[in-house]
């Protein structure tokens, strides 16, 4: 079955079994592995995407559901080789180590950011909740994600 | 896990919908799929046909009205939280949504999955059965409204057949002078609920309770309502002789499972603590 969607920013078109999840599509078939698959059933937050501008679990959707959607992946956060404010100020709080969660962390701390540039700790904290990191304890995860918040406040798209 | 191979439809008209579910005896709905994906995931669901509800219109409106409040079963989690009306038109049920799962599930789960889904611990079948809602559904034979209470049956389990779709959920007014509380123990944050209780009375004007209603989660093999608890509370004031009372017949009446998450014991001191600080919550005055 075909699916069509914007996939950062291209159009996209793939032939897929029905029962593909996006994640398992955008990795297999598409070659964009920079998302990353955990528990495959909606509990770790690594496979996290962007579809139509909302954080949402890349395995908890069918990739014959992103229809005519625009999805943005991790690899689809900076344009070119430079990191986004975002990305650097994960490098400057060590706000990964193995690194397997981190692009689960950077799609929905920006799809958060993106809406919510003025977030407290505490909301920070409650969305990064759906995110498992094994490695870092978090706090750093959130102080990286409070410190990015003032590029955010400057413009839409940092 | 793999889900089974399937196929795949997303008609553009329910009644398009409703004819593919009657066509094929072991065809399910999406919607969300935030419940459904991990089920085909971990192959506790094997549909044959799976009917995505993503292109059918007018599924997804918020009504609030002088009669109540209208869900269509297409609205998500977020659309409830972001929804600013509902803050005084049902704060019961957008304070209870906001427990629901994490932020990634709350951009995708739908009203109308949760129902249909029938977690036994899941928030949103726990607020219509407290409230007495009503749960519309459209099938082959025409349309039927179903009160709450009388739609879950069990775990994952309720009284729709193959070939309906949940179109509304309707809950009744709600006075803006109501007291409510809402409380939910889950182990980490966004999980279900080990136990959760919904609760909400009026006041007459020498201020007993009349009208109370409190619904459990989490801890029974549906989402019930504790009637001796409500017969108890009626006609008396909430002081804390009467929640001492209502406590101990909390504890007496549910009827908690036991499994791997927590002894029913357990449960039960949850369910008995819950109502305790949900009463002494629902005393307290609100800022909105």
């Amino acid at each position: 079955m075909r699916a069509r969607f914007q996939l950062n920013g291209q159009p996209v078109a793939v032939d897929v079994e029905p029962r593909m999840h996006l994640a398992d599509c955008l990795r297999d078939e598409l070659g964009q592995t920079g998302t990353h698959l955990g528990c495959e059933h909606g509990v770790c937050g690594a496979c996290t995407v962007i579809v139509d501008g909302a954080a949402v679990r890349s395995c908890l959707i069918l990739a014959v559901q992103a229809e005519g959607s625009s999805v943005v992946t991790v690899e689809g956060l900076s344009t070119d080789d430079a990191l986004t404010p975002l990305q650097t100020a994960f490098r400057k709080h060590h706000a990964l180590q193995c690194g397997f969660c981190t692009p689960g962390m950077l799609t929905t701390a920006h799809a958060l950011l993106t809406e919510e540039p003025d977030a407290d700790t505490a909301r920070v904290r409650s969305v990064l909740s759906g995110n498992l990191c094994r490695c870092t304890g978090y706090i750093p995860i959130v102080e990286a994600v409070l410190e990015a918040r003032a590029a955010y406040r400057k413009t839409d798209k940092p | 896990m793999k889900p089974v191979p399937f196929e795949y439809h997303a008609p553009a008209t329910l009644r398009e919908a409703v004819e593919l579910l009657a066509s094929d005896p072991d065809a399910m709905v999406i919607a969300g799929g935030q419940s459904l994906i991990p089920l085909l995931a971990l192959r506790l669901a094997t549909p044959s046909l799976l009917v995505d509800l993503r292109r059918v219109p007018g599924l997804h409106a918020i009504a609030v009205g002088d009669g109540g409040v209208r869900l269509g079963p297409r609205v998500r989690w977020r659309d409830i939280e972001d929804h600013g009306p509902l803050e005084i038109a049902h704060p019961l049920l957008q304070e209870a949504i906001a427990h629901v799962a994490h932020y990634q599930i709350r951009n995708r789960g739908t009203v109308g999955g949760s129902l249909a889904h029938a977690d036994p611990a899941a928030e949103l079948p726990g607020v219509a059965v407290t409230c007495e809602a009503e749960i519309t559904l459209v099938g082959v034979a025409g349309s039927r409204t179903i009160r709450a209470g009388e739609f879950f049956t069990g775990p994952l389990t309720t009284v729709r057949q193959r070939d309906e779709i949940i179109t509304e959920l309707y809950l009744p007014f709600w006075p803006r002078d109501r007291h409510w509380a809402f409380l939910k123990f889950a182990q980490r944050q966004g999980d279900f609920a080990l136990a959760g209780i919904a609760l909400f009375y009026d006041e007459d004007q020498d201020g007993r309770v009349r009208n109370a209603h409190i619904g459990v989660i989490g801890a029974c093999d549906r989402p019930r309502r504790l009637t001796e608890v409500e017969t108890v509370l009626n006609g008396r004031p909430v002081d804390e002789v009467l929640i001492r009372e209502a406590v101990e017949i909390a504890a007496r009446t549910v009827d908690p499972p036991e499994d791997l998450h927590a002894p029913a014991a357990y449960r039960r001191a949850l369910v008995a603590t819950l109502v305790q600080r949900g009463l002494r919550r629902a005393t307290q005055p609100r800022s909105v």
